[in-house]
């Protein structure tokens, strides 16, 4: 190991390493791009340049799973084993990848050429089963190509964008992200243009007129967090893009960022402007890297042509932004988290309050939006609150992209009017069930959501409907489940899913997420023990009461409600009874 | 200071703005429980057996946390809170060795919890690390409580000779690459293993003599490894 060259690495660092701790994900990654993985002595040439204790950069490479302690293959290949690929066949993949080199998950073949991985949700639902070689995405594998997709051979996603009115992904779908000059043409950073013509107040004022709410999955409502960041004291104020988009099931930001960066950033514009902020962060998970070079290039575009940098558009607006990649890790969507990681961090949520508003990125008033949201902002800035609620309800004004994906005819990302149904969206307009088979359910919201029976077809999807009807928005997911899934599998994956995910900091959490998967392996096996029901619910009551963060506290959502609808899923089964299919 | 007036458990009591909970129940007679908690490290909520029921909110309050209001309502002991409370002590007691935490096997018994809840449940057991003549790692025992990385980094020696690895509930306390504790930047001080409310970190010696090992043996055998290294 003492033969190890730094001189690379010391190239890499020189620009980033002035900025201490807070350049640790962007070093970690560049070394590991030069090294193949992060080795002791690279590990602790990356705490000394940075002035990182060794303990901690040791944590965080622990914490994100992109980062390797110990040599992996010259590709590593990443399989979903998530919810959309595992209806779709995900396991025959790795199970086709493991035998044809010889390898055992996590093994390095023999040629030193490769190391499959199962992985949580990729975000290419709607190409299900999906792969990562490498940075190479792949869609609609096959396991008999295998040799061909292992070398980066095959489908390339591109987007599938359907919907009846198409406001938010207007340049989204041609396969390729929408240049400026193409953004321009369709009336982009018109939006940043009125505003920087009204004062920062107007346009907080225009925002909360709007009634848009937070499209990550909390929705609060957006013009009073503008608000909230404007009016707190504190110097320098951050925007920050959450574009860590993980959650089973969710798609969409992808497809805004790859499609359409530019509307991304004219967002944050606006809300740095309304704000004050005069720096910005977009976060995006380390598995979209091809997102993640949509905006880099989007970003230099934007800062050749004077919409990021000194006084913008010849006003006295002057904003930057600094990319970040993740590297692995669901819990970094939370926004605590996420600032966590940004400052170079294991990813842990904080402690609430203090929240964003007044104490968030660097202990500084922070806005944190996610992509869809700060989508949503450039046309309501261009034409206006009114122009924006003539669309959806009025409790939940404007549209939605909605990720629709497992057994429908056309999987992909939606754009529809809040207040259309359940049943427009899914046999309106997607098609129906695929191969003409019934609907059984829908997970609605992803492995933290609920499912929907097929007697709530026509709930409005509205917050305020769905509420009513116990299921969650979310993060926008409606994940089709046809009359031959077997529910206790799903269940154990969105298990397995949190227990892999859990940061460990909690006790409901941390014990909560493994114990429930233990519980639902037994069960989707047909070997529940006597109580295990019981169990199910002190845990995921616990962890939905007691867990200090919004993964903990919703990683029993789905298992609850399925208790609820179909509460012999979970006892031993009887021969017979109609549910040893399951 | 105005002071804001609460009602724990039935019982009015009135604080200064900026007390916790935890505290103000502590005021009115009323013993909350916790595990990560210590009067000398920052509190970081974490183990989640002080959480109490405040009215209106939608999910249960850390009491070391929270702060009390003016007009709060909470319960200490309600229904909800006592099944988190007792799920959080079933679900630890099945993942690791609480046989030198008479504190929480106290609790166990104050909630009722059964130490059989899950069976065939995955337990942490790593080996015990005898790598320096100061203390013993016994993470078998480690209930993740934070109080040694805390006391280790800013809370008060800011040796930062420790910290995570992994992560979920495959967490771990541990050195930069696993490597033994003199070859970090621990400094002995000892904090870490007076803030341990488990025995996971304890004295060499303390363990010695609980082995059997002779105080004389003790002495002897340290004259030995010390001459070695010279």
């Amino acid at each position: 190991m003492s033969e190890l060259d730094f001189t690379a690495l010391h190239t890499a660092l020189q620009e980033i390493a002035p900025h201490g701790r807070s350049a640790l994900l962007p070093a970690l990654h560049a070394a590991q791009a030069i090294y193949g993985y992060l080795p002791e002595p690279v590990a602790a040439e990356v705490g000394r340049l940075l002035g990182v204790p060794l303990a901690d950069v040791c944590g965080v490479i622990d914490f994100y799973s992109m980062f390797y302690r110990e040599p992996v293959g010259n590709k590593v290949v990443q399989i979903c084993g998530d919810m959309a690929c595992a209806l779709a066949g995900g396991e025959a993949l790795i199970r086709a990848a493991c035998r044809h080199l010889g390898v055992a998950l996590g093994e390095i073949s023999a040629d030193g050429g490769f190391t499959i991985e199962r992985v949580p949700c990729l975000g290419l639902c709607e190409h299900a089963p999906a792969v990562l070689v490498g940075e190479q995405a792949l869609g609609r594998v096959n396991p008999e190509q295998v040799a061909e997709w292992l070398n980066g051979h095959g489908m390339v996603p591109v987007a599938l964008v359907y919907g009846s009115h198409r406001r938010l992904t207007i340049n989204c779908g041609r396969g390729r992200p929408a240049t400026l000059d193409e953004y321009l043409e369709s009336g982009g950073y018109a939006g940043l243009r009125r505003a920087l013509s009204l004062s920062p107040d107007e346009v907080i004022a225009e925002v909360k007129a709007s009634g848009l709410v937070g499209r990550g999955g909390a929705a609060f409502p957006t013009g009073l967090k503008w608000e909230g960041a404007a009016r707190a004291l504190g110097e320098p104020k951050y925007v920050v893009c959450n574009a860590d988009e993980s959650e089973p099931g969710t798609f969409k930001d992808r497809v805004l960022m790859t499609d359409d960066p530019h509307r991304v950033l004219e967002g944050m514009l606006i809300a740095a402007y309304a704000i004050g902020a005069r720096q910005g962060y977009i976060f995006v998970r380390g598995e979209y890297t091809y997102a993640y070079r949509a905006i880099e290039r989007a970003v230099s575009e934007a800062r050749e042509s004077g919409y990021l940098g000194e006084s913008i558009l010849g006003s006295e607006f002057s904003f930057d932004l600094e990319l970040r990649r993740g590297a692995g890790a669901y819990i970094c969507g939370e926004e605590t988290a996420l600032f966590e990681a940004i400052e170079g961090k294991r990813g842990f949520p904080r402690i609430k309050p203090p929240f964003p508003t007044t104490s968030g990125l660097f202990g500084k008033p922070t806005v944190i939006n996610n992509v869809e949201t700060l989508c949503n902002v450039p046309f309501i800035l261009e034409q206006g609150a009114a122009a924006y609620r003539q669309l959806g309800s009025p409790k939940s004004p404007g549209t939605k992209l909605f990720c629709v994906s497992g057994d429908v005819l056309r999987p992909g990302v939606y754009e529809v009017p809040f207040g259309v149904t359940i049943r427009y969206l899914l046999y309106g307009l997607a098609g129906g069930v695929r191969q003409g088979r019934r609907l059984q359910t829908i997970l609605f919201g992803g492995a933290a959501g609920a499912f929907a029976l097929p007697n709530q077809l026509d709930v409005p999807l509205t917050f305020e409907d769905l509420r009513q009807a116990g299921l969650p928005l979310g993060s926008g997911v409606v994940m089709v489940l046809d009359e031959t899934r077997d529910l206790r599998q799903v269940l154990a994956g969105v298990a397995r899913f949190f227990a892999h995910e859990s940061c460990g900091k909690c006790y409901p959490c941390q014990l909560g997420t493994q114990r429930q998967a233990e519980i639902l392996e037994r069960v989707a096996r047909g070997e529940p023990l006597p109580g295990d029901a019981g169990r199910l619910s002190d845990v995921g009551w616990t962890m939905s009461d007691a867990s200090l963060c919004g993964l903990g506290q919703t990683a029993a959502s789905a298992v609850l409600s399925a208790m609820q609808h179909w509460p012999t899923l979970f006892e031993p089964t009887i021969k017979g009874d109609g549910l040893d299919k399951y | 200071m105005t002071e804001v007036n609460l009602i724990i458990d039935g019982v009015p009591v009135s604080v200064e703005p900026g007390t916790t909970l935890l505290k103000a129940a502590e005021a009115a007679g009323i013993v909350i429980p916790t595990i990560c908690y210590h009067e000398a490290c920052t509190a970081n909520a974490l183990c989640r057996l002080c959480v109490v029921e405040v009215e209106d909110w939608r999910v249960l309050a850390p009491a070391c946390v929270a702060q009390a209001s003016e007009g709060m309502i909470v319960h200490t002991r309600s229904e909800r809170v006592e099944r988190s409370r007792r799920t959080i002590l079933e679900m630890l007691t099945s993942a690791v060795d609480l046989s030198e935490s008479p504190e929480i096997l106290g609790f166990l018994q104050d909630y009722a919890a059964d130490s059989q809840r899950f069976p065939g449940a995955l337990r942490r057991e790593p080996p015990l690390l005898d790598d320096n003549p100061m203390y013993v790692r016994d993470y078998a025992k480690c209930v993740l409580c934070w109080r040694c990385v805390q006391v280790c980094a800013d809370d008060a020696q800011y040796t930062f000779a420790i910290n995570f690895s992994g992560r979920g509930f495959h967490t771990q306390i541990g050195t930069f690459f696993d490597k033994p504790m003199p070859e970090t930047t621990c400094v002995f001080c000892g904090q870490c293993v007076g803030v341990c409310p488990t025995g996971a970190l304890k004295p060499r010696r303390e363990w010695l003599l609980e082995q059997g090992i002779l105080p004389e043996e003790i002495v002897q055998s340290s004259r030995m490894a010390r001459k070695q290294k010279r």
